[in-house]
């Protein structure tokens, strides 16, 4: 293919980036591996010595250890099964041909530019606020009394605010991939006498699988470490904690250095965990 | 059985009227192509036969069932596309499967049926594989054994052999004509290659425009073209058409004369000509010769066994008088 001389050129043209983006994973990687093992605190004393894997055994035996675990699973799960499930359904719609196409394929893509704190803010303050939100204003409509979403369902309303945010990166995504499903193979299928729902069953949704699993890659990289929505709307209470929030109130709240850095490592390897099962099983959905 | 009647027929996309009010009969059993330059409307016209397309006006019959507003799995005809249409997550034996198990026929029917077809069609060897993993050829005949299964009215082909290269397109051809022998099933078949016309079909329908411009076997549409057009579409290589002084003599606006059917000779003969390219191909030559007088046309003749002739060398054409076709200046047939 490339002459040896012109190989070499490439290496020594691609080093800088290759050293940049070593350098930008390392150093923080290296000094969070470094504070884990040490007693530091700020505030109480600073840098109190190295401790070995201290750290590490009572961030893993703290009772909200496990607990955040959970939420963090139940949050990406439910804005997975969500955002999967209506973007499948919007990017069928909108592949419709209607008046005002490109207008409404904007309006959907817009939730994706604002960002998390502020839509978590519109959100907690515009629609889930029990006296003048929206939803409340709903509620009373009909009579009920107004639920106090990030109280008494914390948990679903953080699931609802950031799926509202991602539902439009799914959809843009099987949109594209929607698009270009040969419409010959529809055809065939209708003359094969397959209703509409069975060719959406047996021709669409394999057509999509690939687009569908690379939604649940990239979001699943990005909704383990939320962390605005939570800060804005309840702070991690009721139930909340995920366990990126937890790292934070142990190395902010608590001032906490060396407990937050190991907190920080089984962050790592809970991702490390999540992206190998991801891997193995949809992984062979990209291959082909 | 499998008889098709399209009773003024017609299809506008918008104000674009494509297909005019037309009828046309196509008989059970009879392997009917529509052929015309591409844009004629002839994929339209299938398309509206399977129920794909609504139509317009007019009344689609088959086996004197009306059949308009039926939707095309129940019309019980059998589509092959030109890009195959394979499902692609499918083996071979799913994609066969397909219409079998949407038509709700049991197991060890559906089993009988594939064995059956897949054997006809060379394929038993590739039941599990994916079309990704199968040659233009072979995806062609699994389009074809997904069809037949359905045990259809009616097969419809759209243009099936564009897509695959010249050598595997005269075996296809064969096949599909042997299939047709085999299964006596009526057939409708869009081509814009007037060869494959020629070759496979009982009936050809010429198309331009949306427009029928004739009706006729293969034969018949050599030997007695109804217009310019079909007379200057059908036959390879295409016919000659002379205007002016020559035909006037004959008393037409403009005469036809096809290829095969003037007699040249190095010395005498009735047009002098200057030959420009010679195309010697061992069973036939090809010359495309100049007239003298009218050296911008360019007229060409084919002989039999080799002619030995290069660019630049005079010869002599003689038309074979009963075999020249009259025009008038509507380009009609003068008889």
């Amino acid at each position: 293919m490339a002459t040896q001389h012109s190989r070499s050129a490439a290496r020594l043209m691609m080093a800088p980036a290759v050293v940049l983006l070593l350098g930008w994973m390392l150093v923080p990687l290296t000094m969070t591996l470094y504070f884990s093992f040490k007693k530091y605190l700020p505030l109480r004393g600073g840098d109190l010595g190295w401790v070995g894997f201290e750290n590490y055994t009572r961030f893993l035996t703290s009772s909200a250890f496990w607990p955040s675990v959970q939420t963090t699973l139940i949050i990406v799960g439910g804005v997975l099964a969500i955002t999967v499930i209506l973007g499948v359904l919007l990017a069928t719609l909108l592949n419709q041909p209607m008046w005002g196409q490109g207008a409404v394929r904007i309006l959907v893509i817009a939730p994706f530019f604002v960002m998390p704190t502020v839509s978590a803010l519109v959100w907690k303050n515009m629609f889930m606020d029990p006296n003048y939100g929206l939803l409340a204003h709903l509620w009373k409509l009909f009579g009920a009394t107004p639920i106090e979403w990030l109280s008494q369902a914390s948990l679903t309303s953080i699931i609802m605010i950031v799926s509202w945010q991602w539902l439009p990166f799914a959809t843009l995504i099987l949109l594209t991939a929607i698009q270009s499903l040969d419409s010959e193979q529809l055809e065939a299928a209708e003359m094969d006498g397959a209703p509409p729902i069975k060719r959406f069953g047996y021709i669409t949704l394999p057509h999509l699988s690939r687009a569908i699993t690379v939604v649940i890659l990239i979001q699943t990289i990005f909704l383990l470490s939320i962390f605005a929505e939570i800060f804005v709307t309840t702070g991690g209470a009721f139930g909340t904690k995920t366990l990126s929030y937890l790292i934070f109130q142990r190395v902010l709240e608590s001032q906490n250095i060396g407990l937050g850095s190991a907190g920080g490592v089984y962050a790592i390897i809970l991702a490390n965990i999540v992206a190998i099962f991801l891997m193995r099983i949809v992984g062979k959905n990209l291959d082909a | 059985m499998g008889r098709i009647t399209l009773d003024q027929v017609s299809k506008s996309f918008g104000d674009v009227e494509v297909i005019p009010p037309l009828d046309l009969t196509i008989e059970d059993g009879e392997f009917t192509v529509f052929v015309g330059p591409s844009g004629c409307g002839k994929s339209t016209l299938l398309r509206l036969i399977a129920g794909l397309e609504d139509i317009t006006s007019g009344q689609i019959r088959i086996d004197s069932q009306d059949a308009t507003n039926v939707p095309p799995a129940k019309r019980g005809l059998a589509m092959v596309f030109q890009s195959y249409a394979l499902y692609p997550h499918m083996s071979v034996r799913k994609n066969i499967a397909f219409p079998m198990k949407m038509a709700g026929i049991a197991q060890d029917e559906q089993d009988r049926r594939i064995e059956a077809a897949t054997t006809a069609l060379n394929l038993t060897d590739y039941l599990d594989r994916r079309p990704g993993q199968l040659s233009g050829g072979q995806r062609q005949r699994v389009a074809i054994g997904r069809a037949i299964v359905r045990e259809p009215a009616a097969f419809l082909f759209d243009e099936p052999l564009s897509n695959l290269d010249a050598a595997l397109r005269v075996g296809m051809r064969l096949e599909i004509s042997e299939l047709h022998e085999r299964l006596k099933t009526t057939m409708i078949y869009v081509t814009h290659d007037q060869v494959e016309a020629m070759t496979m079909a009982d009936k050809i329908v010429v198309l331009q425009a949306g427009v029928i411009e004739q009706v006729g076997s293969p034969l018949e549409l050599y030997n007695t073209p109804c217009n310019r057009f079909v007379a200057g579409f059908i036959g390879s290589p295409k016919m000659n058409f002379l205007e002016g002084e020559a035909a006037a003599k004959y008393g037409a606006h403009s005469i036809g004369i096809r290829p095969e059917h003037l007699n040249i000779s190095t010395d005498e003969g009735a047009w002098k000509a200057t030959v420009g390219v010679a195309e010697h191909l061992g069973s036939d030559t090809f010359l495309y010769v100049h007239p003298e007088g009218n050296e911008g046309e360019t007229m060409t003749v084919r002989v039999d066994g080799e002619f030995a002739v290069r660019h630049g060398d005079t010869v002599f054409l003689t038309p074979r008088e009963d075999l020249i076709h009259k025009f008038d200046a509507e380009g009609l047939r003068i008889p």
